[in-house]
């Protein structure tokens, strides 16, 4: 029998007000078996400032701050030096935030957290639009993607921009740790998770939450969603340690795109072309990444 | 007890200090950057142990202060125009959630034009965030408001967050001689933050929850209670300070020659100080005249402010500042507590002093002349340059 990896404790009632079939609840409920109950969790606007409940309910059994949208970054830093300042310095700090709160409005706060060495965990679930005011655009929204604010219409209209490269932003600032995670590989998400708590520092989340109102699929296909999106490499599982990359996760015959895309109506539009685009550049990306990790292999800090 | 020279700012500093504050943000904006820069010095050399958190704007310093007040720390930050206004959310969210933060605000006029002398626009525009707020006549006030301030805001009956305002330059970067009180004084005067709602993880709790209409109602109530509640605590607290250190400053509305006037004028700041010169002149000369200093804007003092008006004709009303209504901000708050159909005192406004354009004793002066006349208009700017 396999090993049980996943710790079983649950710190995240039943009773969530999020849509059926919603990713980023399961983000949530595998980062507080990880991380919880010596915590304190804080939340800007986004689906889980709603999620969680309305006063006097919560399904969430840790301390949680609601904070403002753009200032997740600032609030850790608060919680970590309020709760130093009162000898509390066991009790884990994290900052859990959309894609939006996150790679958009919150990104100067998150840089001035990560560049001042503010000892906390930031996770970020990204369901690649503003998924909690009705799937709009956000830097996080992928190329192709149709978004209520990047409607297709006659014209052939959607999103004409790469996905911003969170990652990417948060690793050029040299912290001991960042990695993706897929609500679909819990081992994988949970394993980085204990990895990150017993780092000093700032540690990065980027994990993948499929959405089924703002993606358009049925809620049944969340969970495999997330596990095309990984074998499809469109979302590499990695980590970066002091600087080394390591992909946790090698597709070895990966999932042609077109097929991850197929199960979503937000990419309904896309005629071949685009489709064979988009494979392109997630081949780039792949390829990119692996030189990365083989670059970087070596790396001693 | 030891009289030190100080500036405003660094009087405020020392005042931090004091309180022992466990978590600052620091933020630089002229001309409030000499308040930090000391805390900072403050801790390089081992006097302050605080956290002392160098954050990116100060969008990010008030809000790593409701985190850190939010697990029960005690925290201070400090701020000018520009930099109150990028706050405004956060203002809320401070109010909303109460945290007893303490705050230090340079008060500097709001560009654009760029500007970084004396008005009260920026705080003043923040009157409807939740926030109790002072203003200091001098360096020696600033010292004791700070402590009064962390002593109000995290009274239980209050739990609010509290600015001090102290004028641009004319306090901030001016030294005056100030009596620092001891340690041991400032420790029993101001008792270590217990804020019962701290979060922490032995008790899960959350703070700042979605609230649906049965219940955010009560919620903004209860945020109002505790504002009104701060009148009270405000004057039991400067009693005490009184009789442990020897001095206050008033309370809220401080009143100077008003009991037989024929008119008085209501300000704040340090033009309080040069209006106080020109009423011992004019009295000087048999002209019954006098002073209201508006020490705290909020709560707004209705009550002390009726029983002045039951006792004077005449009221001028000084806006060190302008937010667009009819009239300045004070003189729109006068009005609408004094307001009766019956009648009552004549009100009259005047804008003056904004951008740091100096308020001299003849432009108070006129401002006395001019609401001793009968007829003029409701609202003045006064000391425009000739032709404006």
């Amino acid at each position: 029998m396999a090993r049980l990896t996943i710790p079983e404790q649950e710190l995240m009632t039943s009773g969530h007000l999020g849509c059926p079939g919603c990713g980023a609840t399961l983000v949530m409920r595998y980062a507080l078996k990880v991380l919880g109950p010596k915590m304190v969790l804080t939340v800007p606007a986004c689906c889980w400032a709603v999620m969680s409940g309305a006063f006097p309910r919560t399904c969430v059994g840790v301390p949680f701050l609601d904070c403002a949208f753009e200032a997740t970054g600032a609030s850790i830093a608060g919680l970590r030096a309020g709760l130093d300042a009162r000898g509390m310095k066991d009790v884990t700090v994290v900052g859990f935030a959309g894609d939006g709160g996150t790679a958009d409005i919150g990104l100067q706060a998150l840089s001035g957290a990560l560049e001042r060495g503010v000892d906390a965990i930031y996770i970020m679930y990204d369901n690649e639009a503003y998924m909690n005011t009705g799937i709009q655009r956000s830097g996080a929204t992928p190329w192709g993607a149709w978004t209520s604010t990047t409607p297709v219409g006659k014209t052939g209209r959607m999103k004409r921009e790469e996905k911003k490269d969170i990652m990417g932003i948060v690793l050029a600032h040299n912290i001991p740790y960042a990695a993706t995670a897929s609500i679909a590989f819990p081992e994988d998400f949970t394993k980085k998770l204990e990895k990150a708590r017993s780092i000093h520092g700032p540690r990065f989340f980027h994990v993948l939450a499929p959405c089924p109102p703002g993606w358009k699929y049925p809620p049944e296909h969340t969970v495999r969603l997330g596990r095309m999106a990984v074998d499809s490499r469109v979302f590499p599982l990695y980590e970066v340690v002091d600087g080394r990359y390591r992909i946790t996760r090698k597709p070895g015959r990966p999932t042609p795109v077109a097929e991850y895309l197929r199960l979503q109506g937000r990419f309904s539009h896309l005629d071949e072309a685009q489709v064979a685009t988009i494979q392109t550049r997630v081949d780039e990306r792949w390829a990119r990444l692996e030189t990365f990790e083989t670059m970087t292999a070596e790396v001693v800090r | 007890m030891t009289t030190t020279l100080l500036t405003g700012n660094h009087a405020q500093s020392l005042a931090v200090k004091l309180a022992r504050a466990q978590v600052v943000a620091a933020y630089p904006i002229t001309p409030q950057t000499t308040i930090v820069e000391r805390l900072a010095e403050m801790v390089a050399e081992g006097e302050l142990a605080c956290e002392f958190l160098e954050v990116e704007s100060e969008h990010s310093a008030l809000q790593a202060c409701i985190s850190a007040a939010a697990v029960g720390a005690r925290t201070y930050t400090a701020t000018s125009s520009q930099g109150l206004l990028l706050m405004h959310e956060l203002l809320h969210w401070a109010s909303g959630l109460r945290v007893p933060i303490v705050m230090g605000v340079v008060n500097r006029a709001v560009a654009p034009p760029w500007t970084i002398y004396t008005d009260h626009t920026d705080t003043v525009s923040q009157r409807d965030t939740g926030w109790i707020q002072y203003y200091a006549e001098s360096n020696q006030e600033v010292l004791d408001t700070v402590l009064q301030a962390y002593r109000v805001a995290e009274d239980p009956h209050v739990r609010l967050p509290a600015m001090v305002g102290e004028d641009a330059f004319y306090l901030s970067h001016t030294f005056e001689p100030v009596d620092v009180p001891g340690q041991d004084l400032v420790d029993a005067f101001l008792p270590a933050l217990d804020l019962p709602y701290a979060l922490d993880p032995a008790n899960p709790a959350r703070l700042g929850s979605f609230m649906p209409p049965d219940s955010y109602m009560e919620h903004r109530k209860n945020v109002a209670e505790g504002m009104a509640a701060a009148a009270a605590v405000i004057d039991e607290v400067e009693q005490d300070f009184r009789e442990r250190f020897g001095r206050d400053h008033g309370g809220a509305l401080p009143l100077f020659e008003c009991d037989d006037a024929d008119a008085i004028l209501l300000t704040s700041g340090t033009a309080v100080s040069t209006a106080r010169a020109v009423v011992r002149q004019m009295r000087a000369e048999g002209r019954r005249v006098g002073l209201a200093k508006l020490r705290v804007f909020r709560p707004w003092p209705v009550d002390a402010l009726r029983e002045l008006a039951a006792r004077v004709p005449r009221i001028a009303v000084l806006d060190r500042s302008f937010t667009f209504g009819f009239g300045g901000a004070l003189f729109q708050e006068v009005r609408n507590a004094l307001y009766s159909p019956t009648g009552g005192p004549l009100v009259r406004g005047f804008v003056g002093g904004l951008g740091g354009r100096d308020l001299t004793p003849a432009v108070i002066r006129s401002i006395f002349d001019d609401v001793l006349r009968d007829g003029g208009p409701e609202v003045t700017w006064t000391g425009l340059k000739e032709g404006a």
